[in-house]
């Protein structure tokens, strides 16, 4: 515990010792290692946070690198002239790029990553005004005050006072609310569409943010070696960045050091050693460095940092939360008994199979209305219909009067539906606080500039209240702090029960709760939705369980091939002959 | 700069030959991708491996890929045995170990024989062929069936890292120098004004037979069937007795037999280097991805139309042809993610 609270000060106590004790050629070597480390840690922002993969970035250093390069040698500017240009033209053309690529599933934006890499380093070889092959060499050193930096020793406390900058503006950006948009997107985009998260926006932010990233390091790159050429910005490089991030655990900041450190030594050291070992020249180290990811991926398939953690057994330490957070501001409620949620006539095919045939239904504030129907009865589909996750052929859903208009996962949750998942989807490498408090992410208004200056911390401080007042009523307030992943499956539906009250929801949409839940756990949820509809919120679940259901719904609404077939009380659903026959068969 | 008819004409039967050749690609690639969720980044490596082979054997030199592959069956017995023996069937693991090194064994035996004696050139096409198509199951068997049930995305990473390390063996065992080889058949055509090298004809109808084969394989055999119901459900197909090892080998196997076939193709109409199937394979990548890495005919329309484009940009702007051809790939994925959005994310 101790050990581990000091260890950053010791490492950035290291960091600033290092020009008054190392050689020239260490620290040359060290500041090589500190530029990688900005595009690691850009990768572990955009891979390891994100989820989204790119084998691109040293395309955006030698974007930074050339731009710099041709404007200092035949524009006569500044480098620290050309600095804003850059900024601008990458945000701008990383926004544009990100457009196109942010809406691609899974594994072809690694795949357009690839060819970009590929493309970009034959523009730059092709293009004979930036110098073709052989690039453009006596670039300007950099100036800070009028005082150039001659040394590898000066160069080096730029480029980690830089690298140490950037981590901070990270760690800031992940521990904020637009920070966790960006981490819910690893936990699928319909969980976080649900939840209120714009997944788009929060991909294109953290796209934009890595490649200004890798650009401003091609920036610094470029006049401190003083000489670019294409093969510095070469598809292997940009290979060799994402191996960075991913050998030292793509989920952690201190990774990204950790991994380009390896790589660069581990480089060096090799290039030095192994041609004389096996007596012939060749790109050993590649050899090696390949066969260490496959290794690592076999055994370690989280990065080096995580594995290392789990083995000393760090978990996140619990943060001081504010008891004097002020209470986010809360929806006005419905009276008790109000109809809030009404379906009509929804219907939708999936080719010749009508799964739901106008289906209709009322939905009261402190009412408890369960769907039920056997299997293939179209309730599911009815479900995401009403969580905007299917569009309907036909019909209409009102909430509180007014017809939903934007009957989106997200349009639905901005009106204060909370959904639960059949499947559970939460974040298990997450705290449980933090997994809620993506619940109440539309309640917070703070961005991405607020939480890198750290002037979002009054709204965290409410947003993480809230998550925590959330995860007390559902009786999980002892857990706040643990991974979600440790909980029990009958605690993580729990947590997604609190992670929709965030949202401060006047319906909650529950999807089969007790499936799975042992007897003890089905009796717990029973008590705390019949504590939520006292509290005056419409409950609708969809659900398997009849002993479950019977004894806690006020309303049963019975399907079958796609139609209702029955309503009323518990008691009337059971006796009704049309749904014994639909569960028990017919008597002929 | 005008273009007459008759350099239209070359350049639409040339860029056809490449774009032949990368159909041949893009189908490997769908397939593994289908079969294994493995984007496979090393498909070219079976390209440049089996053309410096076949060129080396025309020369009666020792192809290098005899040590690649003895290297790939030595790594393979000591980690499958090591881990027998952590696991306590040590054994068992050997045996089984010993089995899946009894091809490739074979396979480099009867290269090293080939290069000794003089054989027609079409003969020394098979063995390299054959020499080549010996990795694939043990590259799937040593590096990716261990981490089967991984997500795509640690699969690409290993394939990425693969490739590094393929392409720098290539480099080891073949130099830097590239080869070339004559044509397996030399004479010439005229139709309508424009020479069309027979060696051309060759790989239309080449490429024609493997998509032909591959489409008879998956849709009207049994095996076929099998292979795709353990792409679909893996769990599923176990239980009728398919196991998605035997998929993964399948996929691996006819994936480096295409790639080989289309390196000695290639190596009579190209330069060969040791890194030269890498971006032959890219391309093949490209004309994948427009057929959604799902459908072949897509793929195969996307690979000619890659093959066309390509020799008419190299005519236009020889030193941009590259660039333009993988910033294709922009448009066609951004018509891709509008046929694709979804909210509903697969893994």
């Amino acid at each position: 515990m101790s050990v581990r609270r000091i260890l950053p000060f010791i490492a950035v106590a290291a960091i600033a010792l290092a020009p008054f004790v190392l050689s020239e050629y260490a620290l040359t070597i060290l500041t090589y290692i500190g530029l990688s480390s900005i595009v690691a840690l850009s990768l572990v922002l955009l891979t390891g946070k994100g989820g989204l993969s790119s084998f691109g970035q040293a395309a955006y250093v030698g974007i930074g690198a050339y731009i710099s390069a041709w404007f200092t040698l035949r524009a006569g500017l500044s480098p620290w002239q050309t600095l804003p240009l850059i900024v601008a033209v990458v945000v701008v053309g990383a926004w544009f790029g990100a457009q196109i690529t942010v809406r691609l599933s899974g594994h072809y934006l690694p795949l357009a990553t690839i060819a970009f890499g590929v493309a970009m380093y034959f523009v730059f070889g092709g293009s004979n005004f930036i110098g073709g092959m052989t690039g453009l060499s006596d670039l300007p050193r950099l100036k800070i005050f009028g005082f150039e930096l001659h040394t590898a020793g000066q160069s080096y406390v730029l480029v980690w006072a830089v690298l140490l900058a950037f981590m901070w503006g990270v760690a800031n950006i992940l521990n904020s609310r637009t920070g966790r948009a960006i981490r819910a997107l690893r936990g699928g985009v319909l969980m976080a569409e649900s939840m209120g998260v714009d997944t788009i926006k929060a991909k294109v932010q953290i796209f934009v943010i890595a490649c200004v990233m890798a650009a401003i390091t091609g920036w610094l790159y470029a006049h401190f070696q003083r000489f670019v050429s294409p093969a510095a910005f070469s598809l292997n490089q940009g290979i060799e960045y994402l191996f960075m991030a991913v050998i030292g655990g793509a989920a952690s900041i201190w990774g990204a050091i950790v991994g380009a450190g390896l790589i660069t030594s581990l480089k060096q050291v090799l290039q030095d050693y192994l041609p004389a070992l096996i007596g012939k020249t060749g790109n050993f180290e590649t050899v090696a460095f390949g066969i260490i990811i496959i290794v690592l991926f076999h055994v370690a398939p989280e990065g080096l940092v995580a594995a290392i953690q789990r083995r000393l057994g760090w978990t996140t330490r619990p943060q001081k939360l504010s008891a004097s957070a002020a209470e986010l501001t809360r929806r006005t409620g419905a009276a008790n008994g109000e109809l809030v949620f009404r379906a009509t006539n929804a219907s939708k095919a999936f080719g010749g199979v009508r799964a739901n045939r106008d289906v209709s239904l009322d939905l009261h504030a402190g009412e408890i209305l369960a769907l039920i129907g056997p299997n293939g009865a179209g309730k599911s589909t009815f479900f995401n219909l009403a969580t905007g996750v299917t569009a309907p052929d036909a019909g209409e859903f009102v909430f509180r009067g007014q017809p939903i208009k934007n009957l989106t996962p997200r349009g639905v949750a901005a009106l204060g539906i909370g959904r639960t998942f059949q499947h559970v989807r939460l974040l298990p490498d997450m705290t449980v606080i933090e997994n809620v408090a993506i619940g109440a992410h539309r309640r917070g208004r703070k961005g991405l500039f607020s939480a890198l200056l750290r002037l979002d911390r009054g709204e965290e401080a409410q947003l993480l209240a809230e998550a925590k007042r959330q995860l007390e009523r559902v009786g999980l307030g002892e857990h706040l702090w643990n991974e979600a992943g440790s909980l029990a499956l009958g605690q993580q539906r729990i947590l997604e029960i609190a992670r929709a009250l965030s949202l401060d929801p006047q319906v909650l949409l529950l999807d089969e709760p007790a499936a799975g839940l042992r007897f003890l756990e089905k009796q717990k949820l029973a008590e705390l939705l019949r504590e939520l509809r006292a509290q005056g919120i419409a409950i609708l679940l969809v659900e398997h369980d009849m002993d479950f259901v019977m004894k806690l719904a006020d309303r049963v609404v019975v399907m079958e091939f796609g139609a209702i077939i029955a309503e009323g009380t518990p008691r009337e659903v059971q006796n009704n002959p049309r749904v014994l026959e639909a569960y028990l068969g017919g008597a002929e | 700069m005008p273009v007459s008819a008759y350099i239209a004409g070359f350049l639409f039967q040339d860029g056809l030959a490449s774009g032949a050749l990368y159909t041949l690609l893009a189908l490997a690639i769908t397939l593994v991708f289908a079969l294994t969720r493995v984007i496979l980044i090393p498909q070219g490596e079976f390209v440049s491996f089996a053309a410096l082979t076949y060129a080396l054997l025309i020369e009666h030199k020792t192809p290098g890929t005899i040590y690649i592959l003895l290297l790939l069956v030595a790594v393979m017995l000591a980690v499958e045995g090591a881990r027998g023996l952590w696991r306590g069937e040590a054994r068992a693991a050997l045996a089984g170990a010993l089995r899946a090194a009894v091809l490739p064994l074979l396979a480099a035996a009867l290269t090293y024989g080939a290069s000794k004696v003089a054989l027609p050139a079409i003969v020394y096409a098979v063995i390299a062929i054959i020499m080549v198509a010996a990795m694939g199951p043990l590259l799937y068997r040593l590096v990716y069936q261990p981490i089967a049930r991984a997500s795509v995305l640690v699969l690409l990473i290993v394939s990425v890292a693969l490739h590094l390390v393929l392409v720098e063996l290539g480099l080891f065992v073949f130099g830097p120098d590239g080869a070339r080889t004559e044509p397996l058949v030399a004479w010439k055509l005229t139709i309508g004004g424009v020479p069309i090298a027979a060696q051309s004809l060759v790989i239309y109808a080449v490429s024609a037979v493997v998509v032909a084969a591959l489409y008879v394989l998956s849709e009207r055999t049994l095996y076929g069937k099998a292979l795709r119901a353990a792409a679909i459900n893996p769990t599923g197909a176990r239980l009728m007795g398919v196991s998605s090892a035997m998929a993964g080998s399948t996929a691996f196997l006819l994936a480096a037999i295409i790639g080989a076939i289309s390196g000695v193709l290639a190596s009579s109409v190209t330069m060969i280097y040791y890194d030269t199937g890498f971006l032959l394979g890219l391309k093949g990548f490209v004309a994948a991805i427009m057929g959604g890495l799902a459908s072949y005919p897509l793929a195969a329309v996307g690979a000619l139309s890659l093959g066309v484009m390509e020799s008419f940009a190299a005519f236009f702007a020889s030193a941009f042809k590259e660039a333009i051809v993988f910033s294709l790939i922009i448009p066609i994925l951004f018509w891709r993610s509008l046929a694709t959005f979804r909210m509903e994310d697969e893994e």
